[in-house]
């Protein structure tokens, strides 16, 4: 069993497939910038930015299925939100007895809400269909061009080659563990020992990915040196950008400033 | 079981969460600590270690994936700041896991781009200081002996993954995207109990590799403990300390940012209130929060000045 499937990114010829990844991420960027930006309760300029990622999503022949079934996964965090809908003053909109509290739900607390959990969703879609037309090193690539430092970039290229190996690994300790405990038929059931006991195991298996990632990096290291590697991550010289490309990131720009400037307007 | 690696949820901020004030300050301070980190990292470790680094930060993520059940559907995590700590010293730690969290953002949508800044800040750079600080305080108390690592590394591990819910509360309070007075208990509360999964596998681990590779846990011992260090920890827990009462006794943040920024109170239209007139049953929440934070920024300020008294003294006596 492998989990190569973990890797998001889908191949594809479509014109978000083929853009200059450097240009890819500074738009990716500056949207995401602008949905944090736009005030609460602007739903014109919501359905503005949600019209564009859907656009986007289209352009990109990954269907809006395949980005908006992966972008309820960045749901649970919410939760944290939720309480908004009670505490911000305003219009009371119901008032419900809670054990030997009244609970007042506002209107701007829902407002609020609606807002953030909106704006969380358009930026989740966006980043998603990056990480979906835009492969590793490409992203790597972009992060260089956009002066991430050499040793951070160099560490990350390592990781990710590394990544489903490791992750292999971790799958293969967790068959063993459930071949010798004794997997539970039913979610959370137990499954042998007391919890110390449970997670001193899982200690042990993570201990142990330790000494193998150890020992795995020591011969990559060994392996590096033969090859000649002397502490040096080259890569190519990133070609300089075309007028063409400056003008999607200007054209990008513009469209943000007029859906703030929407945004601010329609906002009261 | 063949899911995307979690980590604890309320942990990876998602983008729309943070004001765009607070997520640019974070990422001005992930920035520097990072390149301070790299710096650091370059000068002694050197070329061997981008190999290590690389494959460390991909057990990281796979470690993640590595799960107990506890009851009813839950399960103990790990995130490995502080298990990174221990093994690696703190400046591989930092760097290491903020590669993890950029991986996990960039890739996997767990956690946002634009909040990615802060998810550094508090999964690389807090839960890492504040593990190094408990593992090596326990270790002086210890003298050395085998306990203080199992011990030192179940509470390094457990305070880390406290603090850091406390830091994510408060950025969250800050934004006004979550009730302060309700999120802090009810983060720091959760967060109490998952981080004793967290301590429990981290002492799993060490205690596996005590009777392995014991080679692997002492490396780090010897390592003088820098002053830039020290100063850096106090300055995080003095800053901890002395927001948690700022940012509490606002019932809810978006007042205090408004009143930072004057377009976020006209856009809203809301008129600036000190405290707002009507009740929240969020039994003297303010308060609450207010002595709860203050306690815990005691503790660790405490604990700090403990240190560095003692490190004076053996310094002295040395001398």
């Amino acid at each position: 069993m492998h989990v190569h499937f973990l890797d998001p990114h889908r191949a594809g010829d479509s014109v978000i497939h083929r853009l200059d990844s450097r240009v890819k991420l500074a738009l990716t960027l500056m949207f995401i910038v602008t949905v944090s930006l736009t005030p609460f309760g602007a739903w014109a300029a919501y359905i503005l930015l949600l019209a564009i990622v859907l656009s986007v999503e289209l352009l990109s022949e990954l269907g809006i299925g395949y980005v908006v079934k992966r972008s309820v996964l960045a749901t649970p965090f919410l939760l944290a939100a939720l309480p908004l809908i009670f505490t911000v003053p305003g219009e009371v909109l119901v008032t419900a007895p809670f054990l030997s509290w009244n609970l007042t739900i506002t209107a701007p607390g829902v407002e609020r809400f609606l807002s953030i959990a909106v704006k969380s969703w358009i930026s989740v879609q966006m980043a998603i269909v990056l990480a979906a037309t835009t492969s590793f090193p490409e992203l790597l690539w972009a992060l260089r061009a956009l002066h991430v430092p050499k040793l951070l970039v160099a560490v990350l290229g390592l990781m990710w080659r590394y990544i489903f190996v490791l992750a292999d690994e971790a799958l293969r300790l967790m068959r063993a563990r459930s071949a010798r405990s004794g997997a539970s038929p039913q979610l959370g059931g137990k499954t042998g020992g007391s919890i110390a006991w449970r997670a001193r195991v899982t200690g042990g298996m993570t201990g142990n990915l330790f000494v193998r990632g150890f020992d795995r990096g020591d011969r990559i290291y060994a392996a590096m040196r033969a090859r000649g590697y002397d502490g040096e991550a080259r890569a190519f010289a990133a070609p300089p950008l075309q007028i063409g490309h400056w003008m999607m990131l200007g054209g990008g720009l513009l469209v943000c400033l007029l859906i703030l400037f929407i945004a601010n307007l329609v906002a009261r | 079981m063949l899911s995307v690696p979690h980590a604890p949820p309320l942990m990876h901020i998602p983008d729309g969460f943070l004001s765009v004030a607070v997520a640019v300050v974070m990422w001005l301070v992930s920035v520097i600590v990072v390149g301070y980190a790299l710096r650091m990292v370059g000068k002694d470790l050197g070329e061997r270690q981008v190999p290590e680094m690389g494959v460390l930060a991909a057990v990281i993520f796979a470690g993640q994936m590595l799960n107990f059940p506890v009851a009813g559907g839950t399960s103990g995590h790990l995130i490995g700041a502080a298990l990174a700590t221990i093994l690696l010293g703190p400046w591989a730690a930092i760097i290491i896991m903020t590669c993890v969290v950029s991986v996990q953002a960039l890739i996997f949508q767990d956690g946002g781009i634009l909040a990615l800044g802060a998810n550094i800040f508090f999964m690389g750079v807090v839960a890492t200081t504040v593990a190094y600080f408990v593992y090596r305080t326990v270790q002086r108390f210890s003298g050395n002996k085998s306990w203080g690592i199992f011990v030192g590394g179940f509470l390094a591990a457990w305070l880390s993954v406290v603090v850091t819910s406390i830091g994510v509360a408060l950025a969250l309070g800050v934004s006004g995207t979550s009730p302060f007075n309700i999120a802090l208990p009810a983060m720091v509360g959760v967060h109490i109990v998952i981080g004793i999964g967290e301590g429990l596998i981290t002492a799993g681990a060490l205690a596996f590799l005590y009777a392995t590779r014991r080679d692997l846990i002492t490396s780090q011992d010897s390592k003088p403990v820098s002053r830039t260090v020290w100063v850096f920890g106090l300055a995080l827990a003095l800053g901890l300390a002395l927001l948690s009462p700022l940012a509490s006794s606002f019932p809810d943040g978006l007042e205090w940012v408004a009143e930072q920024s004057g377009f976020l109170e006209r856009a809203m239209g809301a008129p600036y209130q000190l405290i707002p007139d009507y009740t929240f049953p969020g039994v003297n929440s303010p308060e609450a929060a207010t002595i709860l934070a203050g306690v815990v920024g005691t503790l660790l300020v405490g604990g700090v000045a403990f240190v560095i008294a003692r490190a004076r003294k053996g310094r002295a006596t040395a001398n």
